[in-house]
This record gives structure tokens, sequence and C-alpha cells, in this order.
């Protein structure tokens, strides 16, 4: 029972960063809401391997807890160089030149 | 018996404390302040629901995973936050140093 009730809190949590995602005005309240989603994520994993009872499942909220962080850094580097390949010490030269 | 009520306590306190965090997430008016409040209740809504999941299957390899899981999120989620801060900062977005009614008004 407090399974489901913990579930709900978290699925609850994941509505408003959701709502804060749609409505985020700048792009980093999206990566941020983004990023609370997916830690919430693997809350709910967490909860529901203990709700069904299969414990195995635990893996999987072990692997997306790297790949959230992972992917949010990502998305930080894009926005911020605006492409993946170039690394970022050559963009700060060019804009101290400038 | 003990163990279930401390772990009802835990996994409801989490969910509480994660549903403060996204409402704190509506509320504050700049991206700083809810980058706050997100980020520090990801981190003890994530302690708490664990560790009260932790106390129901003691010790087993499922707890073990738990900490494990706990473990990764305590290391990401401050350098998540940190990094989208420095991000923001970076990218231009002044932080709402004074009151957002003065400044409206103003």
């Amino acid at each position: 029972m407090m399974y489901t009730a913990a579930a709900l809190a978290i699925l609850i949590t994941m509505g408003l960063a959701l709502a804060r995602a749609l409505l985020g005005p700048t792009v980093y309240d999206r990566i941020l809401s983004v990023n609370m989603f997916g830690t919430k994520t693997v809350l709910l994993i967490a909860v529901f391997a203990f709700l069904s009872g299969q414990t195995d499942i635990l893996d999987i909220a072990l692997v997306y807890a790297l790949i959230n962080f992972i992917g949010v850094v990502a998305v930080l580097k894009l926005i911020e160089q605006g492409n993946f390949f170039t690394s970022g010490e050559k963009d700060e030269r060019e804009v101290e030149s400038e | 018996m003990v163990l279930d009520i401390l772990s009802w306590i835990f996994l409801v306190a989490g969910g509480l404390l994660g549903i403060i965090g996204g409402i704190g997430i509506h509320r504050f008016p700049d991206f700083f302040t809810r980058l706050h409040a997100a980020g520090t209740t990801d981190t003890l809504c994530a302690a708490l629901i664990l560790i009260g999941l932790g106390l129901q299957s003691g010790l087993t390899l499922a707890s073990f995973k738990l900490v494990l899981i706990f473990a990764f999120i305590l290391f990401t989620s401050p350098t998540a936050s940190h990094a989208l801060a420095n991000a923001a900062l970076h990218g231009g977005l002044e932080p709402l140093l004074d009151d957002a009614e003065e400044e409206a008004g103003s």
C-alpha cells in the first residue's frame, strides 16, 4: 500500500516537472525539469521494483540514473557551444580575441 | 512491524519532499531559485525513498543495488545542478537580484 502512495507522490512530482518543462521560459528551465524528471523516473522504477516484488529491475534504475546525468551534461554542452564536435577551449579564445 | 512503520515514514516523507520540490519549481520567480528548489529536493527525496525501500529489503542484493543507486544520485545530481548553473551563467542568464515586484514596479 505504501509503495502505491510513494509511486503516486513521485508521479505528481513528475507531472509538475513536465509542466515546468512546457512552461519554462528559458531553455535552462527545461533542462532542469528534464533532469528532475529523470531522477524521479529512477525512483519510480525502484518503487515499482518493490511494488511488483521483482527486485531485478533495480539495475534498470541504476543505468537510468547514469544515463540521465550524461544526457543532461551532453545537452548543456550542445547549448553552450552550439555543436558537439568542437572542444570548448577554442570558442573561449575566439570570444576573448574579438 | 517497526521496520514497516519506519519505511512508511521514509517513503511518505520522500514523496512529500518530491512534491514540495515540484511546487517549488513553479513558485519561484527566477531560474536559479528554481534550480535551488529542484536540486536540493532531488537528492534528499531520492535518499529518503531509497532508505525507505532499503528497510523493506533488509540485507539482500536489492538493498545493495539501492545503496549503489543512492551513491550515484548523490554524486551526479549536485554535479548536474552545478553544470546547469554554470552553463546558465555562461550563457548570459542574469540571476534576479532584487525583488521581482520592485523590478516590475520600477
